[in-house]
């Protein structure tokens, strides 16, 4: 009880000791004060999750929701109140896991990164805040306490992309971010204001119980021809796609690659981008069984969003923005797989599946961010043809990057394969041409990733300034240490700890779908291996066959520049400078009205405090004797 | 009870040691005073109150009469806390024993005015509490401003309690009886004799919280009185009577409540905007805050119309944010003017880089009274409001809050003075004394978390009682 609720209050003291007070620590002491905090709260969500798991978790073999505190905040009427709690279940227990460790690694490897940089401090302290507003968005006992998390988490990493404040391109890319959640997330709260209107509650028990009132009788209203439901649902998706960056509100991700790398590594790979898939996995009870229709545009979302990403990935130069694309490309497989999961037993494997590459995802993903910054540290730029035959130069990076490569390609025994095979599978058994799209892009993405780590690793000889250095102990340990967690945690057996309805079922892996995506994968790395492995002109040569086609998605298929010209050439031409003309002559007029009068009138009464106390008794009396009159006549 | 009973103690305490003390202790003079002051403000929040009655049903006693007595004795400890260097100075030294003594017997007052159960008991309390009051406000009677100041309180404040006794000796004509309980089933809104107390008693409540039209003293002895005194008058002398108003508004003339809504609708209504319009021209500070404090009793009084136990609860914790935000401003004013006697707007101009702590305090003070969210002021303000719009007064909370626009106006004037305004002489940088700045602190931890931390609402309302 005590340590638990500490895993959310120490990251928030960390937070305001450093922010208030860093200044006055050395970068180093503030470095090992983070870091040896956050060490304090892995090992305390170790803990915690151990407890959960295979202590009190399980009633009867089921896991169940567990409530560990909750404590009333606002209370805004009869019904409406607002809590602030600590809610235990398997995915909250897994998210546990998954933020530590991540955050754990990139605070070790900042030390070394970062060492140096203006502001040591303060990134160590958005780091924290950044760790605390992430764990009480996955614990959190209700909808609402996760938006005001949801909230916090956008703006600790609105403040990391723009750490470089003093760049051009990273204060436009932090807002860019902002703006494109934001606008999402006030979907987000319509949906919540909806939900809780009809349903009366914030609390998660409530709303996703199978037997609770929301799903056993969900009320009946509709608005323009849809269930408000689905509407609700609907609307707090888009909250979730946008924190996700599922097409079409994805065009924050790749800019927020300006952000120093381990919080790429961190928040946009590992924990905050699947805040998305964390809200379908949450509400999913609530999806499967009244807003059925919604689940089903998920998926196809997922799938186009995959398919999309992963063809841009193939065409991107700088090592970070494929990364990016790529980590895009994966969310959306795990909501493909949440999108066409069912409830009960073996039936929600898709749910199982999507929980289960989200955790693997974390770990490779976050260590290909941790190898590129590796990378971009020895070399000094993120693109590709500053790179080549690193693998001389850096060994342990080069290792690491393969393994995780591997594994996001899906090859055995590396973590990805197996959290891969279960979403293929849960695909097929539901929805073939989600299945068919699934299938291109794990070859597409066998593809890209092999074309990246050719490019970096063997390719051309570059000519260095200098010779490339391998990464110091504090950044490659790091690696390792998540190395070998890709390596291990596919062998977790994820079917008996998360499922949708929390009792265990049997896994397996089902070879008739493996082989292919396993030959797929070969494909695809083959393919990468002929055009990139040594120099030649192949590249160029296939990318000019492509044509329009390749210019296309260079350019991501020109989603930047038709969001510019909604916004610049029709909102604010004809929405916005019709507001501000608004603004300027009928509000701030009444303002400025409202002053005059002020003025005026103040001018004239000033009489009235003459400074006679003569004067003021008089009033006095006056005062007294007209309320009375008043109340004797009128009243 | 016992609240009164430590508080003479310690008054008596501190009477004796003034006598009895040799120089060389009287060193530790404000240290003694602070310090029991501050022991006594921790025992009173400790001391838990059960709903009794004393002396034959003249005092009473509920929990929350015990939770606003010791939030009272809160504000007398901050008032001790930003007093030490005007203590210090040597014409003021001599007496300062007078000053503890003097302020612990008004708050006796307030206590038996706020625990009063009959109408005598009210009567002397608001004397005891208003006569020393008025050499508090001369303490500095070699200035003229203080003087003056004083004959201003006493006789403004003369004429006030005879107009409230001669309602109250009507309402003695027509029920035979001051007792609270015997009184409030008899009283009845066709009686002219009923409404003519009703509106004496009100004209003196309102002259007490400096309501208009029965506020004209207000900004005269607020600028005239030593700082730390206009402190305590402003905020803990009007909390007193908000409170007793209330509790006698709910207990006594319940059955007129037809009456007195109205009344207390226009009041309202004149209080907010004609303070908010004298307070934008104001140049001097204290008199700046003066207008500021009448419009304040403007939005408490606010809370006390709704005549719900929401009401009363809203009026507790009103004070509560207006207790720390007062006292900051106050504060950071005292410290100033201690150093340099400057008191206006215009010598405020650069504060921030000279004193940027003090700047910083007083800028949260200023939100805080401006109501910007999320400072204690915000809270209490939205309170209030909500209690009134739940009894349907729509288009008074309406006014009120067009009013706030107006208020935010001369509160970010003196924002801005600090922060933005230019200047060749600023005012050099200030050391604060300990006290002081153990006072400011406490209410600048008040203005940021009572808002953020529910339980203590939650607490007011659990323990509020309506009509």
């Amino acid at each position: 009880m005590l340590h638990t609720s500490l895993i959310l209050i120490t990251p928030l003291i960390l937070f305001i000791v450093l922010g208030l007070f860093g200044k006055y620590l050395s970068p180093k002491a503030a470095g090992w004060l983070g870091t040896a905090g956050l060490l304090l709260i892995t090992c305390l969500a170790y803990i915690t999750a151990y407890h959960y798991f295979f202590e009190v978790g399980k009633v009867d073999g089921v896991y169940q929701k567990m409530e560990l505190f909750s404590f009333s905040w606002l209370h805004l009427g009869e019904w409406l109140v607002v809590n602030l709690g600590f809610m235990l279940d398997p995915i909250a227990a897994m998210m546990l896991v998954v933020i530590t460790t991540v955050s754990l690694m990139v605070h070790i490897y900042s030390s070394s990164y970062m060492k140096g940089e203006v502001g040591f401090q303060r990134y160590y302290a958005l780091l924290s805040l950044f760790t605390f507003s992430m764990l009480g968005l996955v614990v959190a006992n209700n909808i609402f306490q996760m938006y005001i998390f949801w909230e916090l988490v956008g703006v600790s990493s609105y403040s990391l992309i723009g750490f470089y404040y003093t760049k051009p391109a990273a204060v436009t890319a932090s807002k860019k971010a902002f703006i494109v959640t934001r606008f999402a997330d006030l979907g987000f709260l319509i949906g919540i204001l909806i939900l809780s209107y009809y349903t009366r509650t914030f609390d998660f028990i409530s709303l996703t119980d199978p037997k609770g009132a929301l799903i056993s009788n969900p009320a009946s209203a509709t608005f323009m021809g849809a269930s408000v439901f689905t509407w609700a649902m609907a609307l707090i998706f888009m909250g979730g796609a946008g924190k996700s960056a599922m097409l079409p509100l994805h065009i924050w991700l790749p800019d927020a690659m300006e952000g120093p790398t381990p919080v790429s590594a961190l928040i946009h790979a590992a924990t905050m981008v699947v805040a998305g898939v964390y809200l379908v996995a949450r509400l999913f009870p609530v999806y499967y069984f009244v807003t059925p229709e919604v689940l089903t545009g998920i998926a196809y979302i997922g799938a186009a969003t995959s398919l999309f990403a992963a063809i841009v990935a193939c065409t991107q130069t700088d090592i970070k923005r494929v990364l990016a694309f790529s980590t895009i490309s994966q969310i959306a497989y795990m909501l493909v797989a949440l999108g066409v999961s069912k409830y009960e037993g073996h039936d929600g494997l898709g749910y199982m599946a999507s929980m289960f590459h989200l955790f693997t995802h974390a770990f490779f993903k976050a260590l290909l961010f941790l190898g590129a910054g590796a990378v971009i540290h020895a070399v000094h730029s993120n693109e590709m043809k500053d790179m080549g035959s690193l693998r001389k130069y850096m060994p342990v990076t080069h290792i690491t990057f393969l393994i995780a490569c591997l594994a996001i390609a899906g090859i055995p025994p590396f973590s990805g394969f197996f959290s891969k095979d279960e979403i293929m599978v849960a695909a097929l058994h539901s929805n073939v041409a989600v299945f068919v799209c699934q299938y291109i892009v794990a070859g597409l993405t066998a593809f890209y990733m092999f074309r990246l780590y050719y490019n970096i690793f063997w390719s051309k000889d570059a000519h260095y300034h200098h010779t490339p250095h391998e990464a110091p102990a504090a950044m490659s340990f790091p690696l390792i240490f998540l190395a070998a967690l890709t390596v291990a945690v596919g062998f977790i057996p994820f079917s008996t700890f998360t499922t949708a309805d929390g009792a265990a079922f049997a896994g397996h892996i089902d070879w008739s779908v493996a082989a292919p995506s396993i030959a797929v994968a070969l494909v695809g790395i083959g393919i990468a291996t002929l055009m990139y492995k040594s120099e030649s002109g192949k590249a160029d040569k296939v990318a000019s066959r492509f044509g329009k086609f390749y210019n296309w998605a260079v350019h991501k298929f020109y989603f930047d520049e038709l969001y510019l010209f909604i916004t610049k050439n029709l909102i604010f031409k004809y929405i916005s400078t019709p507001v501000a003309w608004f603004d300027r002559n009928v509000v701030d007029g009444f303002m400025n009205f409202q002053a005059t009068l002020t003025y005026t009138v103040s001018n004239g009464i000033k009489e009235l405090q003459s400074g006679n106390i003569q004067r003021y008794v008089w009033v006095f009396a006056m005062g007294a004797l007209t309320t009375l009159a008043l109340v004797l006549f009128v009243l | 009870m016992r609240h009164e009973l430590l508080l003479i103690a310690v008054a008596i305490v501190l009477l004796l040691f003034d006598l009895i003390a040799s120089a060389r202790v009287k060193k530790y003079h404000h240290l003694i005073a602070c310090t029991l002051t501050a022991g006594f403000t921790v025992t009173s929040f400790l001391m838990h109150e059960e709903t009794s009655s004393v002396f034959g049903g003249m005092y009473l006693d509920t929990a929350m009469h015990g939770l606003v007595k010791s939030l009272l004795a809160f504000g007398t400890l901050l008032t001790f806390l930003i007093s030490n260097t005007w203590l210090a100075k040597p014409e003021t030294a001599i007496k300062r024993g007078e000053f503890y003594v003097i302020t612990l017997f008004t708050l006796v007052g307030m206590y038996l005015m706020i625990s009063s159960g009959h109408f005598l008991m009210f009567y002397i309390g608001l004397e005891t509490a208003s006569i020393p009051m008025a050499t508090l406000v001369a303490f500095d009677k070699y200035r003229r401003h203080s003087a003056e100041a004083g004959a201003k309180y006493i006789l403004a404040a003369a004429f006030a309690s005879a107009i409230m006794l001669y309602g109250l000796s009507m309402i003695y004509a027509f029920v035979g009886s001051l007792y609270f309980e015997d009184i409030a089933p008899v009283l009845s809104s066709t009686s002219y004799m009923c409404l003519i107390g009703l509106v004496f008693f009100l004209a003196g409540a309102f002259f007490k919280l400096s309501m208009v039209p029965f506020h004209l003293w207000t900004a005269d002895v607020y600028e005239g009185a030593p700082t730390p005194v206009t402190a305590y008058l402003s905020v803990i002398s009007k909390g007193s009577m908000a409170f007793a108003a209330t509790v006698i508004l709910y207990t006594v003339f319940g059955n007129m409540v037809d009456i007195w809504q109205p009344i207390f609708w226009w009041i309202i209504l004149i209080t907010i905007t004609l303070a908010n319009l004298f307070a934008v021209r104001q140049q001097n500070l204290k008199r700046l805050l003066a207008f500021s404090s009448i419009s304040q009793a403007g939005y408490l009084a606010l809370g006390i119309m709704s005549g719900t136990a929401m009401g009363m609860a809203t009026v507790v914790y009103y004070t509560v944010a207006y207790l720390c935000s007062n006292f900051a401003a106050f504060g950071v004013i005292q410290a100033i003017e201690d150093k340099t006697g400057k008191v206006t707007l215009a010598d405020y101009n650069g504060l921030y880089g000279t004193n940027p702590k003090l700047a910083i305090t007083m800028m949260l003070a200023m939100f805080s009274l401006g109501g910007i969210p999320f400072f204690a002021g915000f809270f209490s303000k939205f309170f209030v409001f909500a209690a009134a719009a739940e009894q349907g007064q729509y288009l008074l909370v309406f006014l009120a809050l067009l009013n706030t626009i107006i208020s935010l106006y001369y509160y970010l004037l003196v924002v801005k003075a600090m922060f933005i305004n230019k200047t060749d002489a600023p005012i050099s940088t200030l050391k604060t004394d300990a006290y002081g700045r153990i006072a400011l602190v406490a209410c600048v931890l008040g203005m940021l978390f009572i808002g953020l931390i529910s339980p203590i609402f939650d607490y007011i309302v659990s323990i509020s009682f309506g009509m």
